[in-house]
Formats: C-alpha cells, sequence, structure tokens
C-alpha cells in the first residue's frame, strides 16, 4: 500500500537531527480549562493523523459548562486520539502521552495515564494558589509523586509569550496561542504533517492578521523548540494503516450523520426539511445541515422541541422528507407528534443523539439509555423502527438507513447516535453518491381504486401495498387524490374517521405488521475461527462459541477491542452487532440460541437486554456502565472472563423456540 | 403559475391589494369555476346542532371558490378539539394533527410549499392553551398561513371546563366556585406577538365573515382572524348581545381602514378617540367629539407601528358595552417562508448556480469530499 497524501509536510521535510523511533500505536490524551483550546488542538492533531493514513479514533470528553472557574477540576476539557499502523476500535483505554496545561488537567487525567507513560505538562501555572485549587498540597512536579511516568515539566506558556513578544499583545492574548505551541511540539514529536494546520489557521483567523500571526508563530515555535531542545531526544512516527484502496477524510460522527441525510434525501430526489431545536450533543447537526442551502437543505430552528417534529412532519406532508435532530430530553417532548407521525403513516426520521439522563442529567456525555424511550415512549401501540450507528463513520450509513425505511414504509424512523459518536471521528472512506442507497418515494399520482359504482375513480389513502403495507404518499398539489388524514383512528383501506372496534383491532395489527415486516438484514457473527465473519445461517454446521458478545450502536469499539483480546488470551468468543432495534433481524433468536452465553454490554442498566428476554426468553447476561464515558476494553475483557470463568450465575435456561 | 386577482371584499374593510398572500398558489384554469360543492367532503358533519361552527364551515365552503384556487393546493390543518374537525369536512388536503401543534405543523409545510394555500383551524383551548407557544411564534415570524381562531370561550369537546378566554368567575365543572386567572385578549395577544394580519368577526355574521375570512387569506403573511362563535351545549348565549339586531348596532365597533371609528345607532353614535390621558383610546358621543374638536380616530391598519391597533383591541372589557371587529391590522411584510426560499435561492447564485439548480451527483460528491482528504493507492 501507498499512501499520498497530497502534502509536503514541512516539518516531516525538515532536516532532523534527533533518532526516529517507529511505532505500531499511540494514544495521547490532550487536557486543559475549557477556554484553553484543547478541542481543537485535537480536532488538528487529528486532522494532521489522518492526512499520515493511521487508523484512528478519538474521544473529546468536555464538561457542560462553557467556561467553568479556570483552573478547576470541574473546568478541565480534554481530547483523546488513538492512532495506529493497524485496524483501531477504540480511543485507547489508557493515555500513552498526556498533555496537561495546567494543574487542574493533570490532577484529573493523569491517573489514566498507563504506568510508564508520558507526561507533558505546561508548568506555567503550577502556583500555590491553582495547586491548592485542585488540592494539591504539595507540587507533584517536586513530590515524587510523578515518579512513575516520563515527565516533561515546560513553560509552555511563557515560551509562547517570548516568541509573540514582538507582536505588541498583552501578556494574556499572547498566552491564549499556548495551545498551538503544544500542538506545534506534538507534531514535531510525533512526526506529524504541519502544512494543513497552518492552512486551516489561515481560512480560520485570516480576517484577524494579529491573531492569526500569532497562532501560527506560537505552533512554528511548539514545532522548533521540539527539534532544538535536549528535552526529547527520540522523535516517533507511526506507519500508517493498511486500508481499501480509496479517498479517505476524517469524519465526525454528528457530520458523518448529516451527510447521510443529505444523500439519502439526494437520492430519493426529495427536498431535506429539518425542523430543529438546538440540544448537546446534537446541534452539530443542525450547524452543519443550516449551511448546505446550496444544496437545497432547509433547516428550521424551531421555537420548541415539539415545533421541530412538528415543522418536520409538516414538511412530509407536502412531499418533502421531513428530519428532526434532539438528544433524549427533546425526544420525550416529541413523543406525542411521532405518535402521530405514526398514525398518519408518513416518512418522518428523528434524531436522538443520546447522552446522560434522566432529565437534563449529563448534557455532553455519551449514553445508551434512550432505547426503551424510543422503542416505546409513546402512548398506545406505536411501533417505530429504531436504527442505531456503530461508529462515526457509520452514522452516514444509518441515516441512510433510516431515511430509506421511512420513505420506503411511510413511517417515522428513529436514529438513536450517542455523544461518543456524534463527537468522535475517524477515517472514512468517502462513498460515490452511487455508493448510496436510492429510494422511491412514488408518489401517489392518480387513484388507486374506483367508487362502489365500480367505475368513478377513487383515491383510498389507506389501502396498501401489499409487499411492504405502506400506505400511498400523496401530497398536496396532487389533483383528485385529496384527501384528510390524522390522529383519529381510521377506517381500513377508506381512511375515514371510524370508531369501530373490530377495525381498530385491525389498525394496530397492521401498524406493527409493517414495521415487523420492515426489510433488514440478517445479523451477522464473527465467530473468529477465521479471518471471514460468519453468517448465521452458513455458520450453523460450525461448532458454536461458548460465548457471543452482543451489543448495539456506539459500544461497537470496545467490544470488538475487547473480543479481540479475548481471544489473544486463548478464549472461544462469538461477536454480533445489532444496527436495527426494530425490528430485530430475523436470524437473531436463532444466533442467540447457538450460544451458550451471551453477553450484552450497554452503556445503560441493560434495555436491550430486557428487549431480547422478552422477545427471545434467553437469559443475556448484560454488563452495565453509565459513567458518561464509552466501555473501555478492558472491562468488557474483564466481563468476557468473568463469563467464561462461570463467575456470573445465570438462572437455568429455557428453550426459547 | 399566475397570481390569483383580488375579489373586492362584499363588505368594505377599506383594505389596499398588497402582494396576494396566495401568489404562487397555481389558480385554476381560464374560464374554470369551482363552487361550495366543490369544496363539501363526504365526511358526514357531527358537531352538535346549532354549533356555531357551521355557520363558519359554510362561509368558508362559500368563499374558498372566490379565491379561484385549485382545491388539491389548498389545505386545512388543525390541532385538537370541536372546531378542529374542520378539515374532515373541506375536500382538499387536511391534516387533523394534535393539540395546540397545527401553527409548527403548518410552518413546515408552508416553509417547504410555496404552491400551496394553508389555513390552521384551531380554537380558544387548542390555539392559546396548549398551543400558545406555537401560535405566538407563528406570528412573530410571519408564517403565510391564515389562522381561523373559533372562541367560544369554553372547553367544548372535553365537556365544559373553563378556557383561557373565559370571563373571571366562570363556574365550570372544574371551576365550582368560579375560575380565577384572567382570559386573554386574542387580539391584543396576536399584534403583541407582531401578528402582520389580525382581525375578528362573528359566526352569526356571514357578509363580515366572509369578507374578513377573503381579506385574511389573501393577506401574505400569518393572519389571524378571532371568530366569535357560540357553543349552544356549554356556553350558549355568550356573544348574543352582539347578535342581537339593536344591541349589536350599539356595541359592534366595526373597523374599516381609513374610516373613523365610530358606532351605534343613528342620534347615538359613538367616537373613539384618544383617551385624554394615558397611551390608549375611549369611547365618546360622537357629538361630544365633534362638539369639543376631539379628533375622532381614523382606522389604519396598514401602518408599521400596531400600538393604535392595540389600542383599539384595548376596547374591550366583559360586558362588551362596545366589541371592535374587522381587520385590526393588515400590514405587509416580508414572511417566513418566503424568506427561507430566497436564502436558499441566495446560497445556490452565491454557489454560482442558478436558482433554479438543484444538486447532482457531483454537487454532493464535493461535499462528502470535504477539504481534506488522502488517497490510499
Amino acid at each position: 500500500m501507498h499512501v499520498t497524501t497530497g502534502i509536503h509536510p514541512q516539518a516531516a521535510s525538515a532536516p532532523t537531527t534527533k533518532q526516529v523511533e517507529v511505532l505500531d500505536r499511540v494514544v495521547i490524551r490532550f487536557a486543559g480549562d475549557s477556554g484553553d483550546g484543547m478541542q481543537l488542538t485535537g480536532d488538528r492533531f487529528t486532522a494532521e493523523t489522518a492526512s499520515m493514513g493511521n487508523d484512528l479514533a478519538t474521544l473529546p470528553n468536555f464538561p457542560a459548562e462553557i467556561r467553568a472557574p479556570a483552573g478547576t477540576l470541574p473546568g478541565v476539557s480534554s481530547f483523546q486520539l488513538h492512532f495506529a499502523d493497524h485496524d483501531v476500535t477504540t480511543p485507547g483505554d489508557a493515555p500513552d502521552v498526556l498533555v496537561a496545561m495546567n494543574p487542574a488537567a493533570l490532577r484529573a487525567n493523569v491517573h489514566d495515564v498507563r504506568p510508564g507513560g508520558t507526561l507533558i505538562i505546561d508548568t506555567d501555572d503550577f502556583t500555590t494558589r491553582n495547586l491548592a485549587k485542585v488540592g494539591y498540597a504539595t507540587s507533584p512536579l517536586e513530590d515524587g509523586s510523578l515518579e512513575g511516568y516520563r515527565v516533561h515539566a515546560l513553560p509552555m506558556q511563557s515560551m509562547t509569550v517570548e516568541a509573540l513578544k514582538d507582536l505588541g499583545l498583552s501578556r494574556k492574548d499572547a498566552e491564549r496561542s499556548k495551545n498551538m505551541f503544544a500542538l506545534g511540539l506534538l507534531s514535531w514529536l510525533y512526526e506529524r504533517p504541519t502544512e494543513q494546520t497552518e492552512k486551516f489557521l489561515r481560512a480560520k483567523f485570516g480576517k484577524r492578521a494579529a491573531v492569526l500571526e500569532a497562532n501560527l508563530r506560537a505552533f512554528r515555535a511548539g514545532w522548533a523548540f521540539g527539534e532544538t531542545t535536549e528535552a526529547f531526544p527520540v522523535r516517533f512516527t507511526v506507519p500508517p494503516a493498511p486500508a481499501e484502496k480509496g479517498l479517505y477524510r476524517n469524519i465526525t460522527g454528528n457530520t458523518a450523520l448529516a451527510y447521510g441525510l443529505v444523500a439519502a434525501a439526494h437520492r430519493a430526489g426529495l427536498p431535506l426539511a429539518l425542523g430543529s431545536y438546538p440540544i448537546t450533543p446534537a446541534s452539530d447537526i443542525l450547524h452543519v445541515l443550516s449551511g448546505l442551502k446550496r444544496l437545497g437543505v432547509t433547516t428550521l430552528q424551531a421555537e420548541d422541541e415539539i415545533a421541530a417534529v412538528g415543522m418536520a412532519l409538516g414538511a412530509s406532508f407536502g412531499g418533502a422528507l421531513g428530519v428532526t435532530t434532539t438528544s433524549g430530553p427533546g425526544l420525550a417532548l416529541k413523543s406525542e407528534t411521532i405518535g402521530l407521525a405514526v398514525a398518519l403513516e408518513l416518512p418522518l426520521v428523528i434524531v436522538d443523539v443520546q447522552r446522560g439522563g434522566p432529565s437534563t442529567g449529563l448534557p455532553t456525555k455519551t449514553e445508551q439509555s434512550d432505547l426503551l424511550q424510543a422503542m416505546y415512549g409513546r402512548n398506545g401501540e406505536s411501533p417505530v423502527p429504531v436504527v442505531a450507528p456503530s461508529t462515526p463513520a457509520d452514522c452516514f450509513d444509518a441515516a441512510v438507513d433510516a431515511v430509506r425505511i421511512a420513505v420506503e414504509y411511510r413511517t417515522p424512523v428513529l436514529l438513536l447516535s450517542d455523544g461518543y459518536l456524534a463527537n468522535g471521528s475517524e477515517p472514512w472512506k468517502v462513498p460515490t453518491a452511487h455508493d448510496v442507497h436510492a429510494v422511491d418515494p412514488d408518489f401517489a399520482t392518480d387513484p388507486n381504486s374506483t367508487a362502489a359504482d365500480g367505475v368513478t375513480p377513487q383515491f383510498r389513502p389507506f389501502l396498501r401495498d401489499p409487499d411492504t403495507l405502506a400506505r400511498p404518499w400523496a401530497v398536496p398539489g396532487t389533483a383528485g387524490l385529496e384527501h384528510r388524514v390524522g390522529g383519529l383512528e381510521k377506517a381500513d383501506v377508506t381512511g375515514e374517521i371510524s370508531y369501530d372496534p373490530a377495525n381498530h383491532d385491525r389498525m394496530v395489527r397492521l401498524r406493527r405488521a409493517k414495521v415487523k415486516g420492515i426489510e433488514v438484514p440478517d445479523i451477522v457473527v464473527d465467530t473468529g475461527d477465521d479471518s471471514d465473519a460468519h453468517h448465521a445461517h452458513a455458520g450453523a454446521h460450525h461448532e458454536a462459541s461458548d460465548l457471543l458478545v452482543l451489543g448495539w450502536g456506539s459500544t461497537r469499539g470496545p467490544i470488538t477491542a475487547a473480543v479481540r483480546e479475548a481471544r489473544r488470551r486463548g478464549l472461544r468468543v462469538a461477536q454480533a452487532h445489532l444496527r436495527h432495534l426494530n425490528p430485530l433481524p430475523a436470524n437473531l433468536g436463532e444466533v442467540l440460541l447457538a450460544h451458550e452465553h451471551v453477553l450484552v454490554p450497554e452503556m445503560n442498566l441493560g434495555q436491550l437486554a430486557l428487549l431480547l428476554r422478552g422477545r427471545y426468553l434467553v437469559d443475556v447476561i448484560s454488563c452495565n456502565q453509565v459513567r458518561g464515558l464509552p466501555f473501555t476494553s478492558t472491562e468488557i475483557v474483564e466481563a468476557i472472563e468473568d463469563v467464561v470463568a462461570g463467575r456470573v450465575r445465570e438462572t437455568p435456561r429455557r428453550d426459547a423456540r | 403559475m399566475t397570481t390569483t386577482p383580488l375579489t373586492p371584499p362584499s363588505v368594505p374593510l377599506g383594505l389596499p391589494t398588497l402582494r396576494s398572500g396566495t401568489h404562487g398558489v397555481p389558480a385554476l384554469p381560464e374560464g374554470v369555476r369551482l363552487g361550495k360543492k366543490d369544496f363539501t367532503s363526504d365526511s358526514e358533519v357531527r358537531w352538535c346542532p346549532g354549533c356555531g361552527d357551521y355557520a363558519v364551515l359554510a362561509a368558508v365552503q362559500g368563499f374558498l371558490p372566490e379565491l379561484g384556487l385549485r382545491k388539491e393546493n389548498v389545505v386545512f390543518i388543525s390541532g385538537i378539539g370541536c372546531s378542529s374537525r374542520f378539515p374532515y369536512y373541506l375536500d382538499t388536503y387536511g391534516m387533523h394533527s394534535i393539540h395546540g401543534r397545527a401553527p409548527a405543523i403548518a410552518t413546515g409545510l408552508v416553509a417547504t410549499r410555496p404552491d400551496l394555500s394553508v389555513f390552521v383551524v384551531t380554537g380558544d383551548g387548542d390555539a392559546l392553551s396548549i398551543g400558545g407557544n406555537h401560535l405566538i411564534h407563528a406570528m412573530r415570524r410571519n408564517v403565510n398561513v391564515t389562522i381561523l381562531l373559533f372562541n367560544n370561550r369554553i372547553y367544548g369537546l372535553t365537556k365544559g371546563q373553563y378556557s383561557p378566554t373565559s370571563e373571571v368567575g366562570k363556574v365550570t365543572k372544574s371551576t365550582p366556585s368560579g375560575s380565577l386567572d384572567a382570559p386573554f385578549n386574542p387580539v391584543s395577544l396576536a399584534l403583541g406577538a407582531e401578528a402582520s394580519f389580525v382581525a375578528r368577526t362573528l359566526d352569526s355574521d356571514r357578509k363580515h365573515l366572509t369578507s374578513v375570512l377573503r381579506a385574511a387569506a389573501e393577506h401574505r403573511g400569518t393572519s389571524l382572524v378571532e371568530i366569535y362563535q357560540n357553543c349552544p351545549i356549554f356556553n350558549d348565549g355568550a356573544f348574543d348581545v352582539l347578535k342581537d339586531r339593536d344591541e349589536s348596532v350599539a356595541r359592534l365597533v366595526k373597523l374599516e381602514h381609513g374610516q373613523e371609528v365610530v358606532f351605534g345607532a343613528e342620534g347615538s353614535q359613538k367616537a373613539v378617540v384618544r383617551s385624554a390621558s394615558g397611551f390608549g383610546v375611549e369611547v365618546i358621543g360622537l357629538d361630544e367629539a365633534r362638539a369639543s374638536g376631539r379628533e375622532v380616530i381614523v382606522h389604519d391598519a396598514e401602518t408599521a407601528d400596531p400600538s393604535l391597533a392595540f389600542a383599539l383591541s384595548r376596547l374591550d372589557e366583559p360586558t362588551m358595552a362596545h366589541v371592535p371587529v374587522g381587520v385590526f391590522r393588515a400590514h405587509n411584510r416580508p414572511t417566513y417562508d418566503d424568506e427561507v426560499r430566497t436564502q436558499l435561492d441566495a446560497a445556490r447564485e452565491a454557489s454560482g448556480r442558478s436558482r433554479q439548480w438543484r444538486a447532482t451527483d457531483a454537487d454532493l460528491e464535493a461535499l462528502l469530499r470535504g477539504s481534506d482528504t488522502w488517497s490510499v493507492e
């Protein structure tokens, strides 16, 4: 494999006198105050790393407060990046390197760093007062408490100020560029190309010459410091990871999701209309889509969550692809309108970027605890298909899938992303337009029936397609198909208001049958027996693994890493991951029964486990955590070992068939 | 597409011809006319006998043909309540949605469909209680919809609880000791929420109702029409004093743009003048006004400043001694949905495309690639 970046990095091509050590993987965490620009620093380092052709995964982690008091533990913001010369599935359990911009950042993060890891610490803020603020009685730089680490204590802030001294900036303004100094240093240390970052800074600060100059200088000063100082005798490099031929970019889950909606709408020939109310961590989807007016994307920022979904539904009624984006609290508010969409049987995509709950919960942290709300959080029998992406880039494909189901089956669809997927990023092989599933909206244009006289053409708004059970989508402006829809129960076929008991029973069952009948691919089980994943049916003749680890959504990365590790330790472990939570894949029951044990890791207290137990009478074992962070692979490895060692007791197993 | 010619209202409302609310909505072919029957659906009307809704339905079915629009381009969206059954009875496109949310749903529809004439049908509970938020935001945005607010000052469909327009002290099933909360004045509320067209009319005055509805439909932007409507079951006679031939003359202040605001029977006519103290208006005898030289208010519905319209809306008081009806405000300002589309057009033009441009596969692929890519070969 050969990687061309189209970039000729000044840094990488500059003569270096330092020894270069080749690593297969590195986990770096940048940590500082909320106002220190750690997210930007992490983003830029990620972009540089992506363009080197490394595989990577990221974990931004920041507080809900915009600017918590400076130098305090609640104000610490961090960004973790795992990059490697091989396939990466998680942002890494323990950082190899921690960049800490102040005592609070050190205190909040140092315990996560692997033993023997590297600490690069900006010492300028290590004053008695700042140390005391975060509960350090003595300076960790001096009291020996960091002995187990390789410590680089550097006055980065002062060096930044020194590098900018003739720019006429106040000390405070000059200090603001210290994150670029750190980025420059780390770019040097890991041989990252710098040209894209300079280009980025020019685009971002182009109109503010002084700010641009300060950022560029600080960035270059950091790089030059690495090259000249004795403190870093060795540079590191991580060679590119093998990847399929093609064009790549780095992408976050929220951007991928937004692009998936745009691409799917484009391929369906439908205008995309988003109704949204800002909410963390979903707002970036609104931000991305609101910048795509040139592509015909309409975004309406509503007065509240209820109006947002109402606007989306109104747009769908008119023949657009209506979409609304939110997080858990917003989904709660939208539930009545989603129920209306179930009754109207119109396409609608509801995106829930899950966060910690209940109530306001942990706005900036991840969780998977809206599954039951998505499944059942409405009055009446109100079935809604549920689709969950499993990685940041997969948000694109999941969005395309959600649109396909919504349009083809005339139904609201819930797309369950989460905070980790939303803000995390990974390399993405950019698809062409024709890689995106095309769906035909198949608008009704003519009457589909005749009146009692058998001659007069008539439109029956609830006469269903026999295959999909979808009803016709006749939009206003279509002559002869005028009809009324509403939330009151409708008579089968005619759509007239009906309070008839038998009709209601029939309609409830029809709506359920429609959703149950949605075509979703069979779940694929990776048995680890060879490099190919085995289809459940094809795998039936294989000797089944004792243990299946089954996940959904964003736990895919940590589960994959954990299963690999368990196999390295000689355990027979199979893995499968659910994209479709409703309807569940047709072969799922069979897959569950083919394994002695089923372990279900979830960032909730067992919501999928409840569904599986209820549906299949299978005694699945839950592995749960709700700390607002993704699983570490270690946690799941431990759970696997517990199950294998018989440390988790199950109730006696019943035959689910 | 052609612009629908504006038919002069049968009751003079004194309104100027503005860019039509139905501009962009396809008109019927030359020579084709629809009638009331064309707008009447097969659904059996299920309101209580004597309900004021019948009169409004008849008026709407009567005036819709006059708009000269294709009926497939007319949409009625309602919320929940007695009045919200309205869409079922019209042979147009329609949606009977959920409680209070019709304005939001209509906003999504008009923002994406410039070729539709969209009406929202709602009641005092639906619009002003559970849906208050959506109502005010639709009006401040100036979404091009015509909102018919049926005000019977009671909750009918839930069988007779007081509503946000019920008078203080209303004794109902849920308020056996009398209601405590002060009512909204829907016209004042709409004016405060920046509505560009605000009117009030009565279910019993077919001619006035029709004229106001037509003016509302032809206004571009949010038109809010409060319709006093009698609930014969739970609040019968609420507006009887305004329906009695003699009483109504003495009480109804019929606003006409460009005309002095005077009312009352010959010989005992009254005039609305600026109040002697404060910023409002007050009612005095017309003769007294003439004699004292106090200037009678000349109604200006078009003016950008809604203060006078607001002052007129405050003439209401519980005894209904004088009740202004007609068009309080008909001011032209940009509509939200037009501006949404203008931004899309501008963005296409800014990217070197024509306004009619529709994204191609190449446009999509350029978006997906972004600016930071690398190739693996």
